[in-house]
C-alpha cells in the first residue's frame, strides 16, 4: 500500500459519522415506541420506585423529621423537601437504564445498529435518537411522579411546570453520558460500575439531606455530581425558590448532555463503520 | 443487463493494522448482473462488501458505487442499496411485519409507502401468515427471506448477499434461490459472496475467485471450468492404508490428479474412458465416481486447498 493510500483512509474514517447527521434519528425513536407498544407494562416498571421512595422515606420518615431547612433558606416540611430530588433521580434512573442496559444489549447482541447502518441512517442518528428516547422515558417518569407528589401536596410554587422540561434535561445529561459509557463496556459485569455510581450519587447528591450537613471538605465532592445539579434544579422549581443561579445548573447538565452525544455517536462509528 | 456499470472498483484494498484483507482487487459489476465472490472464509468477501455497503471506509484504492464515492455519499448509495448481511441482525423485539415498516422508515419512505411495500414483500418472502408473530420462533429460512424481503424494502438498484443460504438446509436453500431467481427477473442487480460453488453456478452470470484478499480468476462458471479444469473428474477412494499406493499408477494414465485427505480427484475430458484404463493398469479403488467439472475444482486448481475445509 502506497503512502498516499494510508493517508487518506485515516480522514475519511474520522469524517464518514458526520456528514450522517441528526435527520433520520426520530426513526429510532419510533422504533423504540413500536418495540414497547406490546410491553408498556414494562415502561411502567420504571415509575413505581420513585414513588415508593416518596411514601416510606418522605412521609413516613419525614413525619419523624419534622421541617427541614433547605439551601435555599426556606422551611418545608421533609416530603417537599424530598420529593424535587426524587423527581430528579427517576429522570436518572430511566435514563440510565434505557441509555445503558438496553444500548448494550442492542449493540453486542441484537445488532441493531449494524442493521440501521446499512440504511441512511448514520452513527449520530442512533445516539441522538436513542437518547432523545431515554431522556421521553426519564421525562415520562418523572411528569407522573410530578402528578402524585402534587396530589400529595407536596408542591410549593406554580414554577413546578417547569419541573418536567428539566427532568427532562436530567434524563438527556444521564442518558447521554450512559449511553457513551455503554459504547467502552465488554460484557455484563461491567454494569456493576453503573450501580456503583448511580447509587452513592442517588443517596449523597444532596437527595435526602440539604448540601449545608454535609462537611465542607465533602461539600465540592457533592457539588461536582450531575444528580446535585438536578436535584437543585427541581428543588428550586418546586419549591419556588427561583433564581439565576438554576441557570448553572441547566448549564452544567447541558454541556454533560453534548459531550455524551457527541461522545457516543463517535464511538458508534469506530466501533461498527470498521 | 446493460452495458451501466454499477459497482467499480481499482485496486481496492482493506486493512485491518497489518493485516491485509482486501488486497488490490479490480472489479466492475453491470446493471442488471447476477455476481459472485467466490472463495473460503477469510478470503476477504464480507470486508469487500462491507466496503461495497458503504460501512467500512476503503483503506486504499478507487471504489464507485451507482457513480457515487462511498466516501463522501455514503447516506445517498445506501439509500439505494438492499443489504443482507451474514447474520440475520433481525428486530426481535418487533413483529415480521414491523420488521419491515420500521427498517422502511429508516430510509425515510412514508407510512403508507411503507405499509403497502411491506404487503407485497411478505407475499413474496411467503411470510404473509406469520406476519404478526415475533421474529424469533421462525425458521432459519422464514428469518433469512425475512431479512431479504427487509433488504428490498426501498426498492434497491443493487442487492448485496452476504453468504445468503450458509447454515440453511437444502429445501430451504432451494427456496432461497428460487425467491433471488425472481429478483434477477426483475432487474435488480445481485452482488452475492459465497463459498458454495453449486450456489455460485446457480445464482452468478459472473463471478471471481478471491482467496488470501486477491482474485485469482474472473469469468462465468461455465468459462472458469472450461479454463480451469477438465470436462469430467473421477473420484476414487480407496482403503485408508492403501491411499498412499496407486497415486503413481493413477498419474500415468491422467494428465492431473489432486489427492484429497479422503480420496483422489483425476481430471479428464472422459471419465469413463479414464476409469477403464484404470482398471486395466491394476488400480482398485473402494468406490470409484464419474462426474461433471465443478467451480470447486477451479478453485482446488487455483490454489491447491478444498473450499470448505
Amino acid at each position: 500500500m502506497t503512502a498516499a493510500g494510508t493517508g487518506t483512509p485515516l480522514r475519511r474514517g474520522l469524517l464518514l459519522p458526520f456528514p450522517a447527521g441528526a435527520g433520520r434519528a426520530r426513526f429510532v425513536v419510533a422504533r423504540n415506541a413500536t418495540a414497547f407498544r406490546r410491553a408498556w407494562v414494562l415502561l411502567l416498571s420504571g415509575f413505581v420506585e420513585p414513588v415508593f421512595y416518596l411514601f416510606s422515606l418522605g412521609v413516613g420518615l419525614g413525619a419523624l423529621v419534622g421541617r427541614v431547612t433547605t439551601d435555599g433558606g426556606s422551611v418545608v416540611s421533609y416530603a417537599a423537601f424530598v420529593a424535587p430530588a426524587l423527581l430528579a433521580a427517576s429522570a436518572m434512573n430511566g435514563a440510565i437504564f434505557d441509555a445503558t442496559f438496553n444500548v448494550f444489549f442492542k449493540l453486542r447482541y441484537q445488532h441493531l445498529y449494524d442493521a440501521m447502518l446499512a440504511t441512511p441512517i448514520g452513527p449520530r442518528d442512533i445516539a441522538v435518537g436513542e437518547i432523545t428516547w431515554s431522556l421521553l422515558r426519564g421525562g415520562l417518569y418523572s411528569a407522573m411522579f410530578l402528578v402524585v407528589a402534587l396530589l400529595a401536596g407536596l408542591v410549593e410554587s406554580w414554577w413546578a411546570l417547569l419541573a418536567v422540561p428539566a427532568a427532562v434535561l436530567v434524563g438527556l445529561a444521564f442518558g447521554a453520558v450512559g449511553m457513551f459509557t455503554t459504547t467502552f463496556m465488554r460484557s455484563w459485569q461491567d454494569f456493576d460500575y453503573v450501580t456503583l455510581a448511580i447509587q452513592p450519587m442517588f443517596l449523597f447528591s444532596a437527595t435526602f439531606f440539604p448540601l449545608s450537613t454535609y462537611p465542607d471538605a465533602l461539600q465540592w465532592l457533592v457539588r461536582a455530581t450531575p444528580l446535585y445539579h438536578g436535584v437543585a434544579l427541581e428543588r428550586g422549581l418546586m419549591l419556588g425558590e427561583v433564581g439565576w443561579g438554576l441557570l448553572w445548573h441547566v448549564a452544567y447538565l447541558a454541556g454533560l448532555g453534548a459531550i455524551g452525544v457527541l461522545g457516543a455517536s463517535r464511538r458508534i462509528a469506530r466501533l461498527l463503520l470498521t | 443487463m446493460t452495458d451501466e456499470v454499477l459497482l467499480r472498483a481499482r485496486g481496492l484494498t482493506k486493512t485491518f493494522g497489518d493485516f491485509i484483507a482486501v488486497d488490490g482487487i479490480d472489479v466492475e459489476v453491470r446493471r442488471g448482473e447476477a455476481f459472485g465472490f467466490l472463495g473460503p472464509n477469510g478470503a476477504g468477501k464480507s470486508s469487500t462488501m462491507r466496503m461495497v455497503g458503504c460501512v467500512s471506509p476503503v483503506s486504499g484504492g478507487e471504489l464507485s458505487i451507482l457513480g457515487l464515492d462511498p466516501a463522501t455519499d455514503g447516506p445517498a448509495i445506501r439509500a439505494r442499496l438492499g443489504v443482507c448481511p451474514q447474520q440475520d441482525m433481525l428486530d426481535e423485539d418487533l413483529s415480521v411485519e414491523e420488521n419491515l415498516w420500521v427498517y422502511g422508515r429508516f430510509f425515510g419512505l412514508s407510512r403508507r409507502e411503507v405499509r403497502a411495500r411491506a404487503d407485497e414483500l411478505l407475499e413474496f418472502a411467503q411470510l404473509t401468515e406469520r406476519r404478526r408473530d415475533r421474529v424469533e420462533p421462525l425458521s432459519g429460512g422464514m428469518k433469512r427471506r425475512l431479512t431479504i424481503a427487509r433488504a428490498l424494502i426501498n426498492n434497491p438498484e443493487v442487492l448485496l448477499l452476504d453468504e445468503p443460504t450458509t447454515g440453511l438446509d437444502p429445501q430451504a436453500r432451494h427456496v432461497l434461490w428460487d425467491r433471488l431467481y425472481r429478483l434477477k427477473r426483475q432487474g435488480v442487480t445481485l452482488i452475492i459472496t459465497t463459498h458454495y460453488m453449486d450456489e455460485a453456478e446457480q445464482l452468478c452470470d459472473r463471478l471471481v475467485v478471491m482467496d488470501h484478499g486477491r482474485i485469482v480468476a474472473e469469468g462465468s462458471p461455465r468459462e472458469l471450468i472450461d479454463a480451469y479444469s477438465t470436462r469430467e473428474v473421477v473420484e476414487l477412494r480407496f482403503e485408508v492404508d492403501d491411499r498412499d499406493h496407486p497415486v503413481d499408477a493413477v498419474r500415468s494414465v491422467a494428465d492431473r490428479v489432486e489427492q484429497l485427505p479422503d480420496r483422489l480427484l483425476v481430471y479428464t475430458a472422459d471419465g469413463d474412458e479414464t476409469l477403464a484404463r484404470l482398471h486395466e493398469s491394476g488400480v482398485r479403488p473402494l468406490s470409484a465416481l464419474v462426474r461433471r467439472s465443478t467451480l470447486e475444482d477451479v478453485f482446488l486448481h487455483l490454489t491447491g486447498r478444498s473450499l470448505i475445509d
